[in-house]
């Protein structure tokens, strides 16, 4: 007997000498007596309204973002979206998380290192704005069961730990792994090419060993830091943004498959780096200023 | 549990055994005391036949035995349990086995809902996490070389409820609870009464498999201490040695550090899949934990003890003067 209610009965009462209290049933609406609105990723739409008002300004009067080609991002449905990645604390994922929510009116998943989530506050607020944890279990999660846009950069850390003379020369991409997550969730890649996000945040140099003994993946000396001081950690160069989203790709593969070529996960992959690329130089080309573009 | 079980008319003989006495009257069930390995079991089987054993006895709390003893009851004793229903001619057909969602540990780089098949993604740190992971183990090599015993493994997320004390339920009673500093992780909790619910459920359905049980909805740190009306003391997070003698204060065993820092979240969809409904979310959990704390500290008094008198259950049981209930 396989009943759902495994003590429903005509006696919910003992018949024991000593009165005996039973699990109580009802089959009311079940009490949920929420106090915040924090949901299972940790995101609250309080802090996210919040954080909007407060960045809109710094995405269109600071930043004056520019899109390109937002017609190519879905209304409804998964999609990853694989953009570039640069600047010493990147200025281009919350350009791009906040950008497509104000002009598309859909949230956008920022998958992040998970070493952001060992960083006290930190680590707190980004998952209360939005961010999640770049685990593939994660982003299928949300790509193929909740049908969200979820936003990765396969540069990983090697985009924003470059020094500035290799400023728009996009890294390797990881193994692969945002290709591997999109055909198992059936979705499609949606490149977005960035630029901007270079100068707001120039990195001069890396000091490897104070990184080591702080733990964390590079520390920057940042140009920001040498104009404004401390203050500089947390204020970008008021570079122009511009955002060029990309031809969706898709797969044609069936998803949900345990294992996927590795060849043609790494050839799909190395095709969209070198389309990023290719749209990063071709928007270099027509940029006549770093601050008015 | 037992007393669950004794509502049901299908099931013949309930025996119970544990280290103690039990806590509540049983009205059919026998009891029979035990040491912490369990090694009279095998006797118990031959001599019973039952057919189906509950293994509720793991130790998910490291704060109630030192790790040596916890060692010896979740490890040794799972071994002999298994051992007792493995022999030949065993009567035994279904195990029900009572574990932890502690198995999936608790670090940064987990992924942010664990299925029943999810590994964990960080070493086992704590001495009850090592004795859950294999005595787990145990239980799989059982069933593979066992296929014709069901056996079922429920992973319970942390129980609140109204009668269980855990450090959990013991820090969120205070007026002051812990927190690290800058982490405010999500937390899912099984309200006492499902746990009960969720094995009679198996054990009646005979329904094996891996399972993990929790209430819907997680909640951030920072709101369970809301809803308690607790306030949250902020601990550093930077060194562990910051945290030892404070942990000492505040009743914080190892395994509820990280659980602090990175919170855990389950996959529950396979355990509803066969048909079973909570009687209780998550925040539900954590109400009717304090609702019952308050009115124990307002009325101090613990809610209705029962001691268990062997000669008067026997009389009970056993004695023609003794009219049944349920004959009338």
């Amino acid at each position: 007997m396989a009943s759902g209610r495994p003590i429903v009965g005509e006696k919910n009462r003992s018949t024991a000498i000593v009165p005996i209290r039973m699990p109580a049933e009802d089959d009311d609406e079940l009490e949920d007596p929420r106090l915040s609105d924090v949901d299972e990723w940790g995101r609250s739409e309080r802090t996210r309204a919040l954080t909007r008002a407060i960045y809109e300004p710094i995405y269109s009067k600071w930043f004056r973002a520019e899109w390109e080609g937002l017609e190519r991002i879905p209304t409804e449905g998964g999609a990853l979206l694989v953009a570039n990645h640069a600047g010493a604390i990147p200025s281009d994922a919350p350009v791009i998380m906040h950008g497509i929510e104000k002009e598309l009116g859909r949230p956008v998943y920022g998958l992040a290192d998970y070493f952001f989530r060992t960083v006290p506050v930190v680590g707190t607020l980004w998952a209360r704005a939005g961010g999640v944890s770049a685990r593939p279990a994660n982003a299928y999660r949300l790509l193929k069961e909740q049908h969200q846009l979820a936003l990765v950069f396969p540069e990983g850390t090697k985009g924003p730990s470059k020094s500035f003379t290799d400023r728009y020369q996009l890294r390797r991409f990881g193994r692969g792994g945002f290709v591997e997550i999109a055909m198992r969730a059936g979705v499609p890649v949606i490149p977005i090419a960035v630029i901007g996000s270079e100068e707001a945040m120039p990195v001069i140099m890396r000091v490897p060993t104070l990184a080591k003994a702080l733990g964390v993946p590079y520390f920057p000396i940042t140009a920001n830091v040498l104009a404004f001081g401390p203050l500089g950690i947390v204020t970008p160069f008021p570079a122009k943004f511009k955002l060029r989203v990309l031809d969706p790709v898709h797969f044609d593969v069936p998803a949900d498959q345990d294992r996927y070529s590795k060849s043609r996960i790494m050839e799909e992959s190395e095709r969209i780096r070198s389309q990023l690329q290719e749209a990063v130089y071709d928007m270099l080309r027509d940029r006549r200023s770093v601050w008015f573009g | 549990m037992v007393q669950a079980l004794e509502n049901d008319p299908s099931m013949d003989v309930i025996l119970g055994m544990g280290t103690h006495a039990p806590s509540v009257p049983f009205e059919r069930a026998e009891f029979v005391r035990a040491d912490q390995t369990y090694s009279i079991l095998n006797r118990i089987v031959k001599a019973t036949q039952v057919d189906t054993i509950l293994h509720t006895f793991m130790i998910t709390n490291s704060t109630t035995v030192p790790s040596r003893a916890m060692h010896e009851i979740n490890v040794i004793g799972t071994m002999n349990l298994l051992a007792a229903a493995g022999t030949a001619g065993s009567s035994v057909r279904h195990i029900v086995v009572k574990s932890s969602t502690l198995v999936y540990g608790s670090a940064a780089s987990d992924p942010n809902t664990f299925h029943e098949d999810t590994p964990r993604t960080s070493p086992v740190k704590n001495s009850v996490e090592r004795a859950l992971v294999e005595a787990e183990g145990l239980v799989r090599d059982f069933s593979e070389d066992n296929p014709a015993t069901r056996v079922t493994v429920l992973r319970f997320a942390n129980v609140l409820g109204t009668h269980l004390t855990t450090p959990i339920s013991r820090n969120l009673s205070g007026p002051l609870c812990p927190a690290i500093f800058g982490f405010d992780p999500l937390l899912q909790f099984v309200e006492e009464d499902d746990v009960v619910r969720a094995l009679v459920h198996v054990t009646r359905g005979s329904i094996p498999g891996l399972y993990n049980v929790a209430g819907d909805g997680r909640l951030p740190w920072s709101e369970v201490a809301g809803i308690c009306g607790t306030r949250l003391i902020p601990l550093s997070p930077f060194s562990p040695l910051k945290i030892r003698p404070l942990a000492r204060l505040f009743d914080l065993p190892e395994e509820l550090v990280d659980l602090l820092r990175y919170g855990r979240g389950v996959d529950t969809r396979r355990f509803a899949a066969t048909g079973f409904t909570y009687n209780a979310t998550s925040a539900g959990a954590v109400r009717t934990f304090i609702r019952a704390m308050r009115l124990r500290r307002q009325s101090g008094r613990e809610p209705m003890a029962y001691t268990y008198e062997h000669d008067v259950e026997q009389f009970f049981r056993h004695s023609p003067s003794v009219m049944n209930a349920n004959d009338t």
